[in-house]
């Protein structure tokens, strides 16, 4: 256990597009597996067992090792009722915790509400990605987005100011300074502005406070989660973490696309918890894996269509080891519109994380109480 | 030639009723004169529409298309595009209102059939522009119409439509909205044609009459057996519709007001404003034209200068239209779309049907943050054709001094009004390199870089978030 008590992080890692349950964590010797997927099932000698009825994904070999090592949790047949199949809608739910009316607040923008509840720290949370996700969204909740850590800032792109950046970004800032009697919409602008290039002043300092022997690869989701660790270990006091990678929804040729995914994947996270090692910072920070739901049992020809219950991951020297739940059947006459019956509601998984590793009540961030579950 | 003044007040018109125009332009609509612009903006049927053929043949990917971001692109290509710059501020106003989201909808063609309805129906009768909207495909399935059955009633599209498009909160009972409900059943979509295997077909508005409650109602105290166009010709015909549309239109126009939802509690910043837009209203028997007519027209109008935040339409569609940077069928327009969503307006997909929060509401550190970024990067762009003919504006007025730098950039560029603070850091930025020079290759380029950065620091400033 590490000696020092840091505060907790959390990284969430959306899988967007709709990851396949059954091709990431695959029932190899089960017959209805291979009976409903001729071309796109994985075969038998592929697969990283896990036991003689489930395996990894051939692809996620790192993921697998931690697994081997006790810090990932599989969670089976996460979801939630009358799945529309409907990628926007569905993203919107796990993003606010509403399954039956359009919600407008993130979850995720919740718990950076209640750690920082003055909203002090403009970077408590920080989304690597273009725009804000919904999970984030939340009014009076400052969350820095940053799409590229390394040109990211105010006025970072403009032709012509090359070497005069510094000098250009101090006229902002006076630009932006408190003017009186301009007005009550004037002064906010200023104070954001104000407070947009101080959070992005402190944001980039974290590349250059950073060293590790770690290489990772030159891929997105490995650039993303490289920069949430230079930004976490820059102490800069984020707590929140979210980043996304896709598009897992592999309609068409499923196979090659799978691939690539999930080696990408792996790896990124393989390199980030070995980073996180290496610094000797891993002990307060959890990943979570969602999507927003599962796909078809029986493959299309090529590829594999929407379906509703899907698995997740949480992954961190926290985590008690293993698989949670139970893996939906995929028998034909137990599936729901051919696709697996979710048995787990998705705000308990999140509910789990936000109580017992953020130590905040999960139940105004989720809106209500569900069961969790003992993975950490 | 017109006057500074005049020039002022066109682009401030320009801005408001359009996405607003380049220096050209509005020296020519000033000479044509304000109130005849005004009708010129009034009458978009008398200037051409976009050239569709022309559209459809350079990105034919545009037509009918499937991916949101293309449906997004198409309407961000007309917005730039477009002769008929009220037509075009019109759907965004309507769309602003009439919220209605792809998210749930799934279905960005359906969204953008209701975009056109707006770009027809936009400035007629408002009365008949709820009547389109609401046997509106996208608009029953958002709402839930469809499954507003006889004897068994959905009160979404009911209740939205007393609360939201036409009365506002407090001018009707719980009665009321079950009442409107049930004139509005057996108004639904007809069976769906499946995707597969033949792709996406439009949805069709289909009347059941054997879903239809027929029976008597009685509504804002009124009894008889009413379907939805009685619901809405009444609706259409109470003083508390005409008040908040004139609300709603002094609020996109003219001036930010508070957020919607307080609207039953905190009255309007100018009453009297609004007064007006009523009269308008009851005089032209519900003609947004009309109303639009009185609007521009006003004093309490033409006062308002930048007393509005952009949207983040507003910002990315009127910044590209001042650099130039999108005129004709191009790629990118995809790429204009997804940045005012990364700037929190995601066209075609409100997060819910009260719409986006206006105003300052647009704005926080990652909006802002996108918001001077882009625009700092286009108007710092010399090479852009709208930003390029600045450059050769101000380099046909000569060896210019820093506050003669400063004033003709802001006027290029808006005319621009900007307080203080910004005009200090302006000036002192033109005085660091002293005046302008031209005679030499190696003056022009360092002048034309000058100008670059200083239209940047424009584009970044505060006073550029306002319209």
């Amino acid at each position: 256990m590490a000696t020092t008590k840091k505060d907790p992080v959390l990284v969430v890692l959306q899988l967007t597009g709709a990851n396949d349950y059954l091709n990431t964590i695959v029932p190899y010797t089960n017959g209805y597996y291979r009976d409903a997927r001729p071309r796109v099932a994985i075969p038998e000698n592929e697969v990283l067992p896990i036991d003689d009825e489930l395996g990894f994904n051939p692809n996620m070999a790192p993921v697998k090792q931690l697994f081997d090592d006790g810090k990932v949790a599989v969670i089976h047949g996460i979801g939630y009722e009358n799945s529309p199949r409907s990628h926007f809608r569905s993203m919107d739910i796990w993003h606010t915790c509403e399954p039956d009316i359009v919600g407008t607040e993130g979850w995720a923008g919740k718990v950076i509400r209640d750690l920082d509840p003055s909203g002090e720290n403009v970077l408590k949370g920080v989304n690597f990605g273009q725009g804000l996700p919904r999970a984030l969204a939340l009014r009076g909740v400052p969350v820095t987005s940053v799409s590229n850590l390394e040109s990211y800032g105010v006025l970072s792109n403009v032709p012509g100011v090359g070497d005069d950046r510094d000098q250009i970004l101090e006229r902002f800032a006076r630009m932006y300074s408190p003017a009186v009697g301009t007005g009550v919409v004037m002064d906010y602008l200023g104070q954001t502005g104000r407070d947009a290039l101080k959070g992005a002043d402190i944001i980039k300092a974290a590349p250059e406070k950073y060293s590790s022997t770690i290489e990772y690869a030159e891929t997105p989701i490995a650039t993303a989660l490289r920069d949430v660790a230079r930004v976490y270990l820059a102490d800069l006091g984020t707590q929140l973490f979210y980043t996304q990678h896709g598009s897992f929804d592999t309609h068409f040729n499923q196979p090659p696309a799978h691939i690539k995914l999930w080696t990408d994947v792996s790896r990124a996270i393989g390199d980030f918890f070995d980073d996180l090692k290496e610094h000797d910072a891993g002990d307060n920070v959890i990943m979570m894996l969602f999507t927003e739901f599962g796909r078809r049992v029986k493959d299309n020809g090529t590829g594999t269509d929407h379906g509703a219950g899907g698995v997740a991951f949480v992954i961190g020297n926290q985590v008690k080891g293993g698989m949670y739940g139970t893996y939906p059947s995929i028998r034909p006459e137990d599936l729901t519109q051919g696709d697996l019956a979710p048995n787990y509601d998705f705000r308990g998984f999140y509910s789990t994380v936000v109580e017992r590793c953020l130590g905040l009540d999960a139940v105004p961030i989720v809106g209500g109480k569900f069961e969790q579950l003992d993975f950490v | 030639m017109p006057d500074k003044q005049e020039i002022a007040l066109m682009a401030h018109l320009m801005r408001r009723a359009g996405f607003g125009a380049p220096r050209e332009e509005l020296e020519a609509r000033a000479g044509n004169g304000y109130e005849a612009t005004v009708e010129e903006l009034l009458h978009p049927e008398n200037q051409a529409p976009v050239d569709e053929d022309l559209l459809y043949r350079f990105m034919p990917g545009y037509e009918l298309a499937g991916a949101p971001a293309i449906n997004q692109g198409e309407w961000v290509y007309r917005m730039i595009n477009t002769q008929r710059p009220l037509e075009e501020k019109m759907v965004l106003f309507w769309h602003q209102l009439f919220a209605t989201g792809n998210s749930k909808v799934d279905n960005p063609p359906e969204l953008t059939v209701q975009i056109a309805m707006f770009r027809t129906q936009g400035l007629g009768k408002f009365r008949d522009l709820l009547v389109a909207l609401a046997k509106n495909p996208a608009m029953l399935y958002w709402l839930d119409n469809n499954g507003n059955h006889m004897g068994a009633i959905n009160e979404n599209w009911g209740r939205e439509l007393l609360e939201l498009f036409s009365m506002g909160v407090g001018n009707y009972s719980e009665d009321d909205i079950k009442e409107a409900s049930r004139a509005f059943t057996g108004w639904t979509i007809g069976t769906k044609i499946p995707r597969a295997p033949l792709g996406r077909y439009l949805w069709n508005f289909e009347f059941k009459p054997e879903d239809h409650d027929a029976g008597q109602k009685t509504f804002l105290g009124q009894t008889g057996a009413f379907d939805g166009d009685d619901i809405i010709d009444i609706v259409a015909k109470q003083p508390a519709t005409a008040r908040f549309l004139a609300r709603h239109l002094y609020n996109f126009f003219v001036a930010d007001e508070p957020q919607v939802p307080s609207w039953n509690i905190t009255p309007p910043n100018d009453p009297e404003a609004i007064d007006q837009l009523v009269q308008a209203y009851d005089d032209s028997d519900g003609e947004v034209r009309a109303m639009m007519r009185v609007l521009f027209n006003s004093e309490f109008f033409k006062k308002a200068r930048f007393s509005h935040v952009k949207s983040p339409a507003e910002l990315v569609i009127g910044t590209a239209r001042l650099a130039g940077s999108y005129q004709g069928p191009r790629p990118g327009f995809d790429k204009l779309a997804l940045e005012a969503a990364y700037q929190g307006q995601e066209l075609l997909n409100p997060p819910s049907v009260e719409s986006w929060h206006t105003g300052s509401e647009w704005i926080d550190g990652g909006a802002l943050v996108r918001r001077v970024n882009f625009a700092a990067n286009l108007l710092g762009d010399t090479s852009l054709p709208g930003v390029h003919s600045m450059v050769e504006s101000i380099r046909g007025r000569g060896a210019l001094a820093p506050e003669e730098f400063v004033d003709s950039c802001l006027e290029l560029v808006g005319p621009l009004e900007i307080s203080g603070t910004t005009r200090h850091e302006l000036l002192d930025q033109a005085q660091t390199g002293g005046n302008l020079a031209w005679s030499t290759e190696a003056e022009s380029a360092e002048s034309e870089k000058r100008i670059g950065v200083m239209l940047a620091l424009i584009a970044a400033s505060r006073d550029f978030q306002f319209a």
